[in-house]
């Protein structure tokens, strides 16, 4: 391979100027190199989040794996629900390699639904790498629920969630509830998922949910206390893009298995559609990489290779799961088709969600 | 238990934790000595250190990074009146009229006396404490945290000043200001006007530069002093460690109330400092100067806030959630670093908890100790003639302000509030009060609404909101009687006590800028009325109470600035003050934000690092008189400084219209 463009560049020189210009993009092609140049990976959250600490584990092994060894910085450019840092890529990304984006359910969720400070296209970017992520709901004892089975006991009692927000993530668990036909009194205002978990401590809410990593890390402690007992996931999408059961918690049984023991038929119509759409954007293609409108495909395949390298790298096999849970990263076929159902929805579901905020919960989209 | 206490001990004695503490130490030093930065700054410059280490030496560097940060910070607060971070907003009040009467060395020892020892005491207090820790935790409901809030509020009737409803004015003005932006209990958007940049609300960074930072800077810049009146250093480290031997209950008080305010996740560090502050005034019976250079008044938040830092470490490894911007960070490297908190760091782990609580305790003790050697040289600072220090000042406090959230705009709301700030110095309106505000107005309206939506309006006789309730209550009756004035150094006026008011008319004629600035506090209440008519119950319901409340005390101060005698208490214009008249070639109020206003424009055009040096450029000659090579020599250092900060930070500069049209490359982008 090298010994060819050696020989392209050697011919390039013998020829006309004219023509050199042309074919000189032809070994710059071939030989993607970032040698002694800075990526920016900008992440549209603070210092210390999760997408910050998601970043931060990944660009070492990036800063290995690329051709050249460039330096990888993680540049937070935090504001606006993660909007204003998107916006900013948009702007300002040039299509040379050097500058990527992280996103996550976050700022995937105002570009579903509209969020007027969105001035981002995901179908613009070229997606590189998708790291999904689960999440597991649970109840308290008090309910009078043991187990899954006994989830029609929640029918009709008054259940009580700390959501960050109608528009947040949060936004998952409000259609599944809506959905299971249960009676959830949201109470807003909450600045992380951690926050909600101490209030549901407290026994000040009985319903919740946590990312897998944060449950087991913060919950399975209360379920073999006693004091907490799980419901189901939002399961994972399988390679034809079927919801299935989330590979961490096996025993558990989706959103979906739960509809179907209380209705007798799997769910579907607008309101699961929306479920799903949200779902996908929210936990199986939660964080995204991108690289700018307009990059040339070496240079996609370039970070694609780079980051087959290190799925393939032991420090990396050794450590991801330490720090970012059981759920592997992907790239290629299995990330565009995660990154299509992630980013994509009918203007009918967009619209039902929207009116559904607005009419429940007072949510203004539009400013 | 004995030999977990023992493994740990182990543990951090050894050499290695001993040394990379010591790395972290110097570090966060660095980092704090900046104001504006803070942890997340210092996160960014220990990252590339970070990988390929142990677990316990990455720990034993995170944690000297963030013990020795409310440390260091204290220089910019005692040196330059700037917040080092908002951990020492308070000590800005006493520590900077301290400094301005030669007195920076006292103050500095005596704060980082206090700083070792809040730091020492919070370690003791958590050795217990961490095993009782998470059910007193858990008893902290919305309930008892919304009470907690009204707790610092009422601190507002400590730092309210001479003049009380010019006081609860100010706080109205903070608690409007603090509820722009979303909505707590429904997420609709309040007073936006359509400003990208107030969704999100204004940062506290650029409130508490913007009241404290600017203001100062634009006096200094009206007279041609340095910041140390009578050119003198004063006694020395010793006779601040002195001052702290005399107050040494105090500041073990102070460390108490840190190490426990601390631990209580959800109400912020950010009150630690003003709750011990309120504290030292109330509690202090002899002859009180607080605002005016009372070496109490830095003892106490200092005390507190290095005590806190132990404090916020508890909800951080028990529950995963900082309890402070520094424990964000911590946590944030803890996940990196493989650790996951949880239950398991008071079971299981308890060793690992206990290593890392005193090893913030000894990363206190290496932190003081370098700060007091570096307190004298340092604190020559306030010897060097202003107008060459203010284009630094001017540089550094913008460049903090831009760490917000790094846009253009970050400045412009500095410009603004440091016009907020500078009127409410110049006719004695309590800035401490607007911030207090400022920092309650979400916590206060996010925790009333979920207790109410938990409880009901029950919620407000249970046993610990009850408490609460009681502590406040005696708080405030402490309180009225010990208020402390935050116009420093000033004389008191020289007015007849006895002289008749004058008519309204002639009170309009001479108190015109007073009244001009009091009803411009009337239009932001106005505003914020008509702005809450617009919104949903639940998003209404607060702004609409606390605007309305606030407009009945700005129309008193209307009122009382039209039919008050001059020796009334709400009558004040320092422009009128004896110290200005006295004073020859004072400049126009004007003349000092003018140079930062400058510097702001220039950036909106050319972006921040072009317009930086085209401020020097301009400033030195013109104000600082200096000739062609200072100027250049000048320039080029802080351009090289601003370059090597930026460039260890990975910052990138405010953009302007320049960046927009063409490519540059950095640092002009």
């Amino acid at each position: 391979m090298r010994t060819l463009t050696k020989i392209t560049r050697r011919g390039v020189f013998a020829l006309t100027a004219a023509v050199a210009g042309i074919a000189l993009t032809a070994p710059a092609k071939a030989e993607v190199s970032f040698a002694g140049q800075t990526v920016e990976w900008i992440i549209p959250f603070s210092t210390g989040g999760g997408s910050d600490t998601w970043a931060r584990f990944n660009a070492p092994f990036l800063q290995k794996h690329l051709p050249g060894n460039p330096d990888v910085v993680v540049v937070n450019e935090p504001g606006g629900g993660s909007t204003r840092g998107t916006n900013l890529f948009t702007q300002r990304a040039q299509p040379d390699g050097l500058t990527i984006l992280g996103t996550s359910g976050s700022t995937q969720f105002p570009y579903l639904l509209g969020d007027p400070r969105v001035r981002y296209e995901y179908q613009d970017w070229e997606v590189v790498m998708v790291a999904p992520t689960g999440g597991v709901v649970y109840t308290t004892p008090a309910t009078g629920v043991d187990s899954i089975d006994d989830i029609a006991e929640l029918q009709g009692q008054r259940l009580v969630y700390a959501s960050q927000g109608a528009t947040s993530l949060d936004l998952v668990p409000m259609l599944a509830f809506d959905l299971l036909g249960l009676d959830v009194q949201y109470v807003f205002g909450f600045r992380g998922r951690g926050d909600g978990r101490l209030t549901f401590e407290r026994g000040e809410t009985n319903i919740d949910y946590q990312t897998s990593s944060a449950y087991l890390r913060n919950v399975t402690p209360l379920v073999e206390a006693g004091d907490a007992v799980p419901l189901f996931t939002w399961g994972i999408l399988d390679e034809d893009g079927n919801p299935a059961r989330d590979p961490t918690f096996p025993d558990l049984p989706i959103m979906e298995e739960v509809y179907e023991m209380m209705h007798g038929e799997p769910p579907s119509g607008p309101d699961y559609e929306a479920y799903q759409a949200f779902n996908t954007a929210g936990f199986a293609a939660q964080k995204m990489v991108f690289l700018p409108e307009g990059t040339s495909p070496e240079i996609v395949e370039a970070w694609r290779q780079a980051f087959r390298d290190i799925f393939e790298d032991p420090e990396y096999q050794a450590s991801v799961e330490d720090v970012l849970g059981a759920y592997g990263q992907v790239t290629d076929g299995p990330a565009e088709a995660l990154f299509r159902r992630g980013t994509q929805i009918s203007s009918e579901v967009r619209d039902r969600v929207v009116n559904m905020l607005e009419t429940e919960y007072n949510v203004r989209l539009g400013e | 238990m004995v030999d977990v206490f023992l493994s740990a001990l182990a543990e951090i004695t050894t050499l290695k934790h001993m040394s990379f503490l010591l790395v972290g130490v110097m570090l966060g030093l660095m980092v704090g000595v900046f104001p504006g930065l803070g942890g997340i700054a210092g996160l960014s410059l220990l990252m590339p250190f970070l990988y390929g280490l142990d677990t316990t030496s990455a720990l034993a560097l995170l944690i000297g990074l963030v013990a020795v940060i409310p440390t260091s910070d204290t220089f910019a607060s005692v040196l330059m009146g700037i917040p080092g971070s908002s951990a020492s907003q308070a000590t800005v009040l006493d520590g900077f009229p301290l400094a301005k009467q030669g007195e920076a060395a006292r103050a500095l020892s005596a704060a980082f006396f206090s700083s070792l020892v809040g730091g020492i005491i919070g370690a003791i207090i958590l050795t217990g404490f961490v095993l009782i820790a998470r059910p007193l935790i858990l008893a902290f409901g919305s309930a008892e945290l919304f009470m907690l809030s009204i707790f610092g509020l009422s601190m507002v009737g400590v730092l309210a000043g001479r003049s009380l409803v010019k006081g609860l004015c100010a706080c109205g003005i903070g608690l409007v200001i603090g509820s722009i932006g979303g909505a707590p209990a429904t997420g609709e958007f309040r007073m936006v006007m359509g400003i990208d940049y107030l969704y999100d609300g204004i940062p506290l960074v650029i409130v508490g530069l913007g009241l404290f930072a600017v203001p100062e800077i634009v006096d200094l810049l009206r007279r041609n002093r340095p910041i140390a009146a009578d050119m003198r250093l004063g006694s020395g480290w010793f006779a601040g460690v002195r001052d702290w031997w005399r107050n040494w209950f105090l500041s073990v008080r102070c460390s108490g109330l840190g190490a426990v305010i601390g631990a209580i996740p959800g109400l912020g560090g950010t009150v630690v400092d003003w709750i011990a502050y309120g504290h030292a005034v109330q509690s202090t019976k002899d002859n009180p100067r607080f605002g005016q250079g009372d070496i109490r008044g830095v003892i106490a938040p200092e005390s507190a806030n290095n005590a806190k830092e132990g404090g916020g470490l508890l909800p951080t490894l028990m529950f995963g959630i900082p309890g402070s911007g520094a424990m964000a960070i911590f946590l944030g490297g803890m996940v990196l670093l493989g650790i996951q908190p949880g239950p398991s760091m008071v079971g299981a782990n308890l060793d690992i908890t206990y290593t890392i609580i005193w090893s913030l305790a000894l990363a206190n003790v290496l932190g003081a100790a370098l700060c007091i050697a570096l307190a004298i040289p340092i604190s020559r600072l306030t010897l060097i003639p202003f107008q060459l220090l203010a284009p630094f000042m001017i540089t550094v406090i913008c460049l903090a302000a831009f760490q917000a959230t790094r846009i253009l705009d970050d400045l412009v709301a500095l410009l603004v509030i440091g016009l907020i700030g500078i009127y409410m110095r110049r006719f004695g309106w309590p800035r401490p009060a607007l911030l207090i505000g400022f920092v309650m107005a979400p916590q206060a309206e996010t925790y009333l609404y979920q207790a109410v939506q938990f409880y009901g309006w029950g919620f407000a006789t249970r046993p610990g909101v009850l408490i609460i309730l009681a502590i406040t209550l005696i708080s405030l009756w402490i309180g009225m009687k010990a208020r402390v004035d935050d116009s420093a150094g000033v004389a008191m006026k020289q007015t007849d006590p006895d002289a008749p008011a004058p008519s309204p008319v002639a009170a309009l004629r001479r108190r015109w800028p007073q009244f001009a600035f009091a009803a411009f506090a009337m239009g932001l209440f106005a505003f914020a009325i008509s702005d809450a008519m617009r919104q949903s119950f639940l998003g209404q319901v607060f702004p609409l109470t606390i605007a309305s409340i606030a407009a009945v005390f700005g129309a008193t101060v209307l009122v009382m600035l039209l039919f008050s005698r001059d020796a009334a208490p709400v009558v004040y214009d320092q422009e009128e003050a004896p110290e200005n008249a006295a004073e020859k070639g004072v400049r126009s109020l004007w003349s000092g934000a003018f140079w930062i206003a400058l510097l702001v424009a220039l950036t909106a055009l050319v972006g921040f690092f072009l317009a930086m040096l085209a401020f020097f450029l301009i400033y030195l000659p013109v104000r600082a008189r200096t000739g062609p090579v200072k100027t250049l020599v000048l320039t080029a250092g802080a351009a090289a400084f601003v370059l090597a900060l930026a460039n260890a930070l990975n910052l990138n500069f405010p953009y302007g219209q320049l960046q927009d049209i063409v490519r540059l490359p950095w640092p002009l982008r």
